[in-house]
This record gives structure tokens, C-alpha cells and sequence, in this order.
């Protein structure tokens, strides 16, 4: 073994250990960013924003959920997620289901049930969302539920790549479609529209919508803490590894199958959490809001904002979501054209989304130290 | 039995016999190079062994037998393997390549946790394979021997007894090769060693038995004397390969 020689190769700065140039860094970095973001949705937001734009900024700290799973499935695990609609819209519809059981009151119809009126009585299926606590396991678990049954049938069939991301696509159709057609018992094309309590508080009252805000935010943080340990635990590692060589990990004795299902199943738990709060943050859940276009639209923020990191997806999704309000109040119809622009120019030209600029400037600032 | 038993194996490709009934018996702490032209079915006789490619006849190792089963459950038996290109996680350090490799059998709870410290198997591995300076080192960023090195140790540290090894030192400078043929020798201790090769004067130096190919079946096996003196494999190689 003595001619085995050991390697000669100078450090090189601009390498860094796989941990940190993901972005789910040291406890230390971690607690410094969990503390800013916190002060930023809890300190700074609240005081600089008005009732208007903060209920604006609960709407997109919820799709940001959405996104911080989707770059646990999509950048760590190599997934392309086009469906989280159907796991969106299933959070979505089992919360606007117990709010408005409640906004109808004990032994009542919904509005709309009573404005259609084909029923005298209650959907067996709606019933169990009369209990709380049903509804709020339901917002989370629910989807999960559906991720595990489909992941392990899609991931075992090692469906995949492109397949994948059509399957996920027409999944999404599939549920928006079957919505529509039900008009007398989930709302139709209309959805679940006119929530007006969230668990006793009135959503008319500011203060209230101030308060579903912080729920929002608080929720956001959690979900960055979930994705932040499973990016930097062993399991996070092991995903990379079969994003970038799913055949390999299998002669490692893995069956990459069950590392997908976990990613899958947490962003869809992650996605339907976020369709929860989104129905009182907005008030209203329907099928234009999961279908085939909101769902490639969860993904661009994503790609914007880089989909490897642990942030970068997060910031992406507020950024974009910010954007078309922005522009498609000046001008609409400019929107769809900007829109296919964000989703190509990060897949063409930038990969690693905007927090890749970030990780390009430090490189050079690297080189040019070892240069000096 | 200990060692690796195949018997009567074929595997054909639309029609195409790529492996055309093979039998082979390689005893544990052997170092077996496997040797052939181009298209011989070495690889595809690999890739049967370890579930790969869709095969018929028996392959056991160690008195089980692998046919049939997964890719991952022939792993677990304790068959490794490499490949032909270097397929490391580039995108992940020499450490959490090693690490990865030795952590099929971790529990949900150990997974879900961060690694906090090396474990032994996997320090001792990146002695064995000289790459303790670089272990905080992206492996895409290694030159080739040093990842091919890197899939040994992912086997030593993956607690594989058997080692299939797809031409590990194509590419290699004549040091490193030299390295990589004291390494197989020092494996062969507790390990049993199948080497696809090309290279003639490695094959001398390294092999303890040798197999030939040829158009999917056995050529020839025995010693490297016995196998270069047989008659059908100057002719294979035209004289000048096994000469050379
Ligand atoms: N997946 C495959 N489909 C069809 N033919 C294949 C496949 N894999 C290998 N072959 C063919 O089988 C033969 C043996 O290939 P291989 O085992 O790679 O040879 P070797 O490793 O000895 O050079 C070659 O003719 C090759 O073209
Ligand atoms: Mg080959």
C-alpha cells in the first residue's frame, strides 16, 4: 500500500463542503437565519405593511409552503412536482369544508348546498369535517395519504423524469375536473367561496386576518425547520444521492423508491398545509386554484429562486407571486408572456435560480482574495 | 459452497445472445480477472450477477441464490460492484459518498439525524483508500483514479464480500495502476475478487486466475501461464494482445 499515494491537491476556495453550498448550512448559520426570517414576518412585515398588503403577504407566505416542499422533492430529490395541486387543493377543500359547516351552523347546509338545492341532507363524506380536529388532521394527513398510495405506485413502476411531471400534471386535471362536475356538493367552478369564520373569529375583523397572518408566518418557519433538518440529515444526503444516481443507490443495497416516497409524501403534507391556511387567508378555495396552471406556477417561483436551497424555493414563490400582482394590475395581459419567460430563463440559463448568483458572486469575491 | 457459483447462465438481448451459457466457479479470496474483446459479454455477466440484466440459469453466492432477486436485495446479500465510468455522487463529498455507502441498514431515526461524527468503518475505508486529505472534497471534482478508488472503498465500507469490478483502472497512469493492484491484493484477504481488465501486463501482475471470453461464453481458465499458452485465446486476440 505504500506506493498508494497520498493525493497532492491544494484546497481550493471555491470548493465548499456539500452542506453549506446547498444552503441547509451549520446550527449556528441556521439559528442567525431562522432569527432574521422570524423578526422579518414578525417585527418588520406587520409594522411596514398595511391590513391590505399583509393579507396580500399571508397569500404568499402560503404558497411558499408549497415551494419549500417542492425543493425538497424537486431540487434535493430530483422529482419534478407539476401536480401539488391535487395536495394543494385537498388541504384546501377539507379546511373550506369545516369552515363553512360552521359558518352554517349545527344541523345546517352550506350556502351553496341550499342554492343548489338538490339536497335535504349533509354528503356522508362532508360529515366527519363538522369536527375540528378531524379537518386539521385531515388538511395535512390527507395528502399525504394520497402521496404515499400514488408514490408507491408511480415510484415503483420507476415512473419518472418527464412521466413524472405529466402523470402529476394530469392528476391535477383529473381533481379540478372532478370538482367542477360536482357542483351540488364541492361549489362546482365556484369552489368554497364566502368563508367567513376561522374556528370562532370573525374573518371580517381586521385584527383577525392580522392574527391568520402570524398563523401563516408561524407555519412557513416550521415547515423551513422540517426542510432545513431533512436536507442536512443523513436521509438528506442519501436523497441527493439518488437524485443524481437513482440505478447506483440501488447497488448500495437501497431501494430508492422508499427515499422518493418520503420526499413525496412531506412536500405533499407541506403543500396541504399550505392549501389549509390559504382558504382564511383568502377566503375562498376553488378548482382555478389547483388545476393544471396554478401548479406549474408553484414550480416556477421554485426555479426562480433556486430549487437546491433550503430558502431559495421559499423566496422564489413570494417573488413571483409579488411580481404578477404586480404587473398584471398595470398590465394583464402582459402577465402569461412574463410568466413563460421566468420559467425558461432560470432552467435555461440559470439552474441553480437566483441563490446560485448568490453562491457565483462569493466564488468570485474568493478568487479574487486568492489572487491578491 | 463459499464463493461465487454460476452455472449454464444466458441472457439474450432481442434475440441477441449476449451471454450464451456460462459456467464459472470463483472460490472465496480468489482474485479472478476476466479478460475478452470488445462485446465479449463481460459486462453483461456482471450485470446478470447483480440483478442488472434479465437472466436465466443459477448464480449463488455464498449458498444463496441471486437470480430473480433485486438490485438492492443482491447488495445486501453482499455482492458489489463498479462500472465501467466512474458513478460516484459527484455533487456530495468523498465522506458522504463513504457514508451513504455504508448505511443501508440505518433505521429511520439514525436517517433522519445528521451524521455527527465518522464512523469507524467509514475512516478506516478512507485510509484504505488514501483519500483521508480530501474526504471534505466534492467527488466530481476528484480526478479519475481517485474516484474509482473512492467505489472501492464505497464497497469495503457497503460490507460487500464479493467485489465485481468493471475495469477499474481503464484511464489509470501506470502509478496509480500499480497502487490499485497492491489495493485488490490487500482486499483479497477477506474479500473475493472478480476484475474485468483489459490491460495485459496488469492481468500478469495481479491476477491470481483468469477467465477468457469470448462471443459470450468461456474461452479458457486457469493460471495467467496456463491461459496465455492456450491456443484459442492467441487466436481470439490474434497473437498480439496476449504477447504484448
Ligand atoms: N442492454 C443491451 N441491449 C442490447 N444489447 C446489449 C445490451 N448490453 C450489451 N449488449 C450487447 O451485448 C454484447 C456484450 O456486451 P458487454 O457485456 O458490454 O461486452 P464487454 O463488457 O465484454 O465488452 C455486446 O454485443 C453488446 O452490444
Ligand atoms: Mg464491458
Amino acid at each position: 500500500m505504500t506506493t498508494l499515494q497520498d493525493p497532492v491537491i491544494a484546497p481550493d476556495p471555491t470548493i465548499q463542503p456539500a452542506t453549506r453550498r446547498f444552503g441547509a448550512g451549520t446550527g449556528s448559520r441556521a439559528v442567525i437565519g431562522f432569527g432574521l426570517a422570524a423578526v422579518a414576518l414578525f417585527g418588520l412585515a406587520p409594522v411596514v405593511l398595511g391590513d391590505f398588503r399583509l393579507g396580500l403577504l399571508a397569500k404568499y407566505l402560503c404558497l411558499a409552503i408549497v415551494a419549500v416542499g417542492i425543493g425538497l422533492a424537486w431540487g434535493r430529490g430530483g422529482m419534478l412536482t407539476l401536480g401539488q395541486g391535487v395536495f394543494f387543493g385537498l388541504g384546501g377543500y377539507a379546511m373550506a369544508m369545516h369552515l363553512k359547516l360552521t359558518d352554517a351552523g349545527p344541523g345546517q347546509l352550506p350556502d351553496f348546498m341550499q342554492l343548489y338545492g338538490q339536497l335535504d341532507t349533509l354528503p356522508w363524506w362532508w360529515k366527519p369535517f363538522a369536527s375540528p380536529a378531524f379537518a386539521l388532521a385531515a388538511t395535512v394527513l390527507l395528502p399525504m395519504l394520497v402521496a404515499l398510495l400514488l408514490g408507491l405506485l408511480i415510484f415503483r413502476r420507476r415512473v419518472r423524469g418527464a412521466y413524472f411531471a405529466i402523470l402529476s400534471q394530469a392528476l391535477c386535471a383529473a381533481l379540478a375536473i372532478f370538482l367542477i362536475g360536482q357542483q351540488g356538493t364541492t361549489g362546482g367552478t365556484n369552489g368554497l367561496t364566502d368563508i367567513q369564520g376561522f374556528f370562532g373569529y370573525d374573518l371580517n375583523d381586521p385584527l383577525n386576518r392580522r392574527t391568520v397572518y402570524f398563523v401563516v408566518a408561524a407555519a412557513l418557519l416550521a415547515v423551513l425547520g422540517i426542510a432545513w433538518q431533512l436536507m442536512r440529515s443523513r436521509y438528506g444526503e442519501l436523497l441527493v444521492a439518488v437524485r443524481d444516481g437513482e440505478e447506483r443507490v440501488r447497488f448500495l443495497g437501497y431501494d430508492p423508491a422508499n427515499v422518493k416516497l418520503v420526499a413525496y409524501v412531506v412536500a405533499a403534507g407541506m403543500a396541504g398545509l399550505a392549501g389549509a391556511l390559504f382558504v382564511p387567508a383568502v377566503g375562498i378555495i376553488s378548482p382555478a386554484m389547483i388545476g393544471v396552471v396554478p401548479s406549474i406556477e408553484f414550480v416556477i417561483g421554485v426555479a426562480v429562486g433556486g430549487r437546491a436551497g433550503l430558502v431559495g424555493p421559499a423566496l422564489g414563490a413570494i417573488a413571483v407571486a409579488w411580481a404578477r400582482t404586480a404587473l398584471s394590475e398595470r398590465l394583464p395581459s402582459a402577465w402569461t408572456y412574463f410568466e413563460g419567460l421566468l420559467f425558461i430563463l432560470p432552467v435555461v440559463f440559470l439552474p441553480g435560480g437566483l441563490a446560485s448568483l448568490a453562491v457565483l458572486l462569493r466564488r468570485r469575491t474568493a478568487k479574487k482574495e486568492v489572487a491578491a | 459452497m463459499t464463493g461465487l457459483t454460476v452455472r449454464d447462465l444466458k441472457v439474450v438481448f432481442d434475440g441477441f445472445v449476449a451471454v450464451g451459457g456460462v459456467d464459472l466457479d470463483v472460490p472465496a479470496g480468489d482474485v479472478r480477472f476476466i479478460i475478452g474483446p470488445n462485446g465479449a459479454g463481460k459486462t453483461t455477466l456482471v450485470d446478470a450477477i447483480t440483478g442488472l440484466a434479465r437472466a436465466t440459469g443459477t448464480v449463488t453466492f455464498d449458498g444463496q441464490e441471486l437470480l430473480g432477486r433485486k438490485v438492492h436485495r443482491i447488495a445486501r446479500l453482499g455482492v458489489g460492484r463498479t462500472f465501467q465510468n466512474s458513478t460516484v455522487f459527484e455533487e456530495l463529498t468523498v465522506l458522504q459518498n463513504l457514508d451513504i455507502a455504508a448505511g443501508w441498514h440505518r433505521g429511520p431515526l439514525t436517517l433522519l439525524r445528521r451524521r455527527t461524527s465518522i464512523p469507524p468503518r467509514v475512516q478506516a475505508a478512507l485510509e484504505t483508500i488514501r483519500l483521508t486529505a480530501v474526504r471534505d472534497q466534492l467527488a466530481g471534482t476528484l480526478p479519475h483514479g481517485q474516484k474509482q478508488w473512492l467505489e472501492i472503498g464505497m464497497l469495503l465500507v457497503q460490507d460487500a464480500k464479493l467485489f465485481l469490478l468493471d475495469e477499474p483502472v481503464a484511464g489509470m497512469s501506470h502509478e496509480e495502476r500499480d497502487a490499485t493492484g497492491e489495493l485488490l491484493g490487500e482486499l483479497s484477504r477477506d474479500h473475493t475478487v472478480v476484475v474485468i481488465e483489459h490491460d495485459m501486463d496488469f492481468l500478469r501482475r495481479f491476477a491470481r486466475t483468469v477467465t477468457v471470453m469470448h462471443a459470450g461464453r468461456i474461452l479458457s481458465e486457469g493460471t495467467v501461464a496456463e491461459v496465455q499458452a492456450d491456443p484459442r485465446v492467441q487466436e481470439v486476440y490474434l497473437g498480439h494482445s496476449v504477447e504484448a
